[in-house]
């Protein structure tokens, strides 16, 4: 064991209590922002609503923390000091697919990972957007000739933005993300279309070869995905 | 030598490998000769038998890699073996099994480790293990059609993967018969504190870990095949950046570079030398700082401070980096005889630059064990947990930061020499609490060290006679080692001892292409450190293995 090891106690004499007492005397114009001072006197503003609504959309969007491969250290750096994507209005990662707005998927796809992906997608609340991060999620970026890789997010799930790069800079992200928002406030989203690779029953997949061969290891309800791997591009 | 038999009649002159002959008389069947090591070829029945004789009486204690491969005729596994004590001394068993019914025995009985490397064997080659605990796919899915390495594989063909696992995360638990108080939990392949996609299957009892099996392969991306289908010279040295991509791409391209050169035979010129082991320690310095910052992740959960000064220093270290390569994650800066080019111009300004990061860094370290060696919080959830006894991590073939944290003294730098570090002044950082603190106070210290090394190198990068600099050595335009040449060598990653075997068929892309990822061993450990933990024990003891999934699964 090393001697630093002993055990560290904080001084606790020193606790500022400034904010404690403002918050008990009830000083301070903690609700008057500076927005409400530019509209000056009048309290009403005039808008369309969905503009409006989109415009909320855009403004706040919540990230689902989410990393793959390579690509989310540059997304995490996205995230933290120096570029710092929260002063955008998107930057706080959510855990859950259920908080989360945005998905931004930042790596390669790996045949055993896309049900999943696909899974966390269909968890993620509407309305939802898709930015694919990297080469790879476009089509499998340097690894798209692999045996095990899927060329492209897109092959699963719908994708609103793709920002290219191997990995794309930080600023390359913001700057996608950025785009969506645009998107967003403009009323536009990427139409959801039946995806190449989708989740299925087997039971439901026409019989075949490899569907016959499987019969005994799969359950009729068990949701499989079925990679065609000759029809890729 | 530690030979440890009583036979006095062996004299310190007889060469290591005749008495290695003699140990092992009645099994070598042939010899073989690997670049590295001495290689003994040996029936698939006498697996267990070598190996143990190796580990016990010649002192081999570390089974680094289990390489398998198939012939036109025949299946081929390699156990590259070495010594923790002496990590030159190296030495090779050979195990061919027939093409029609590849059966071998298992070496896990022998080594623990054995077990994972044999079952990544059966998945991507084929080869099957008699007497293997648990012989199924690691990386692939379990309904995987086909062995993707093996020579027949048609990659075209349809595949299904079933989403099973995830039908009903809360389901009776099937491990034990006999306790029916224990559930089963998935934690991952999405999960905040799994550092990527991995998959931890585990079974709880209240709030103890049972059993925690992690699942691996969400990130198999194919890099072994990847490698052989590009030409030695310029066309692989992109994909070891990804293999281990928290900003350790120089310490990986280093790995595929000290094999490639060794087996094509090029001499790096010192100079070009004095600029790898630089830029590999700023990358050593970014990859703990990464490793850092997340463990405190793992331990505080949260996002604030920790989390945001480890990414400060980190983007300073990138961004001399950057300067240097060009690219602030995915360098591919090595070339095989040297480095793609000269450090930047004007050079005053960038020696300025990496001096001023590298005299910071002492009061940045400061900070860090202000707020988290000496914070009583994280003491209390690292001092003692997450234990992994010197034995238990050997067994496993555990190295790096969590090797030198349960105080095994191996470091490939300093005992395996390359680069230039065998010429400068620095320390291995080892500890011996084996518990999950230890092994963040060697990665604090390794950075101090790391700093070190950087400062010792600008030293002399800045003397250096101007008409001398010389970045490349003279390569062939197209490389073709000869047919036949293997060849394993390891450095020193961020995460452990890093490997590449090679096996050249005399064209310009290598036949066989196999990664020895320190992550992979080193996860292995993680039911030893956390069966019978509580379940925040286990996520500490999980971050403080500091994995990458991109190494892990490849
Ligand atoms: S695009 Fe490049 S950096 Fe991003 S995940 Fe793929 S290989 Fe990694």
């Amino acid at each position: 064991m090393s001697s630093e090891r002993e055990l560290f106690r904080t001084d606790d004499s020193q606790v500022l209590t400034e904010t404690r007492d403002a918050r008990m005397s009830g000083q301070g114009d903690r609700f008057n922002s500076k927005l409400r001072e530019a509209f000056g006197s009048s309290p009403f503003i005039l808008t369309k609503f969905d503009k409006f609504m989109n415009w909320v959309r855009g403004s706040s969007m919540f990230m689902l923390q989410f990393g793959i491969a390579c690509c989310s250290i540059e997304m995490m750096h996205t995230y933290a000091v120096k570029h710092d994507l929260d002063r955008f209005h998107a930057g706080v990662p959510r855990a859950s697919p259920r908080q989360a707005d945005v998905m931004i998927v930042p790596g390669t796809i790996v045949s055993k990972f896309a049900p999943r992906m696909k899974r966390v997608y269909d968890q993620m609340p509407e309305p939802k957007f898709v930015v694919g991060m990297g080469s790879c999620t476009i089509s499998g970026g340097p690894f798209q000739e692999g045996y095990n890789v899927i060329k492209g997010a897109e092959e699963v799930i719908p994708v609103d933005i793709h920002v290219p790069g191997c990995p794309p800079r930080p600023e390359a992200l913001v700057y996608g993300v950025a785009k969506l928002q645009e998107r967003i406030a403009n009323g536009e989203a990427s139409p959801v279309t039946v995806k190449p690779y989708e989740l299925e029953q087997f039971g439901d997949l026409e019989r075949d070869e490899i569907v016959d061969e499987l019969a005994s290891e799969i359950d009729e309800e068990d949701l499989v995905m079925r990679y065609n791997w000759a029809d890729s591009p | 030598m530690s030979l440890q038999e009583g036979d006095e009649a062996t004299p310190e002159i007889e060469s290591g490998e005749t008495e290695l002959e003699a140990l092992l008389d009645d099994l070598i069947v042939d010899t073989d000769d690997h670049m590295n090591a001495p290689a003994f070829v040996i029936r698939p029945d006498t697996v267990q038998e070598t190996l143990g004789r190796l580990k016990n009486e010649a002192g081999y204690d570390h089974l680094s890699l289990v390489t398998a491969e198939e012939y036109p005729d025949r299946y081929e596994s390699i156990y590259h073996l070495k010594k923790f004590d002496d990590p030159t001394d190296e030495v090779s068993v050979v195990v061919p099994t027939d093409s029609e019914n590849p059966v071998s025995e298992s070496a896990e009985p022998v080594f623990r480790t054995a077990d994972w490397h044999e079952r990544e064997a059966y998945d991507l080659v084929g080869i099957e293990y008699d007497d293997h605990p648990d012989l199924r796919r690691i990386l692939l899915p379990e309904t995987w059609q086909g062995h993707p390495m093996g020579l027949d594989y048609d990659q075209d063909r349809p595949q299904m993967v079933p989403l099973r696992e995830h039908a009903n995360p809360l389901q009776d638990d099937h491990r034990s018969d006999t306790d029916s108080d224990t559930m089963f939990v998935n934690i991952g392949p999405h999960h905040p504190a799994t550092h990527g996609v991995l998959h931890l299957e585990t079974t709880l009892d209240g709030e103890q870990v049972v059993d925690v099996e992690p699942d691996i392969g969400y990130l198999h991306r194919n890099e072994e095949q990847m490698a052989q289908n590009g030409t030695y010279r310029h066309q692989i040295m992109p994909y070891p950046d990804r293999w281990d991509y928290i900003s350790a791409g120089l310490l990986n391209e280093w790995a595929y570079a000290r094999a490639a050169e060794d087996l094509a035979d090029i001499e790096v010129p010192e100079y070009a030398q004095i600029i790898r082991t630089m830029g590999a320690e700023l990358c050593r310095i970014a990859a703990h700082m990464l490793a850092v910052g997340t463990f405190a992740l793992d331990i505080y959960g949260d996002f604030t401070a920790i989390f945001m000064y480890a990414i400060r220093d980190r983007e300073k270290a990138q961004n001399i980096l950057e300067d240097l390569t060009g690219q602030r994650l995915m360098f591919n800066y090595f070339r095989l005889g040297g480095v793609v080019w000269d450090l930047p111009e004007p050079r005053e300004e960038f020696f300025e630059k990496v001096r001023t990061f590298v005299d910071e860094l002492p009061d940045a370290l400061e900070e860090y064990h202000d707020l988290i060696t000496s914070n009583e919080i994280l003491q209390m959830r690292t001092v003692g947990t997450g234990v992994l006894p010197e034995e238990v991590a050997k067994n496993y073939g555990a190295t790096g930061p969590v090797a030198r944290g349960s105080g095994i003294d191996y470091d490939l730098r300093r005992d395996d020499p390359y680069g230039y570090y065998d010429e400068l002044d620095w320390e291995v950082p080892v500890e011996d609490g084996c518990d999950n603190f230890s092994r963040l106070l060697v990665r604090m210290r390794e950075v101090e060290e790391s700093a070190k090394i950087i400062e010792q190198c600008v030293d002399l990068l800045e003397d250096w006679p101007e008409d001398e600099r010389n970045i490349q050595a003279n390569v062939p335009r197209t490389l073709r080692p000869e047919d036949d040449k293997e060849i394993y060598r390891t450095v020193e990653g961020a995460k452990g001892e890093l490997g590449v075997y090679i096996r050249a068929d005399g064209t310009e892309k290598p036949a066989r292409f196999k990664i020895r990822s320190p992550c992979f061993s080193n996860l292995q450990t993680l039911p030893e450190m956390s069966n019978g933990e509580y379940i925040p024990d286990m996520i500490a003891a999980l971050g403080s293995l500091d994995i990458v999934l991109g190494e892990v699964d490849r």
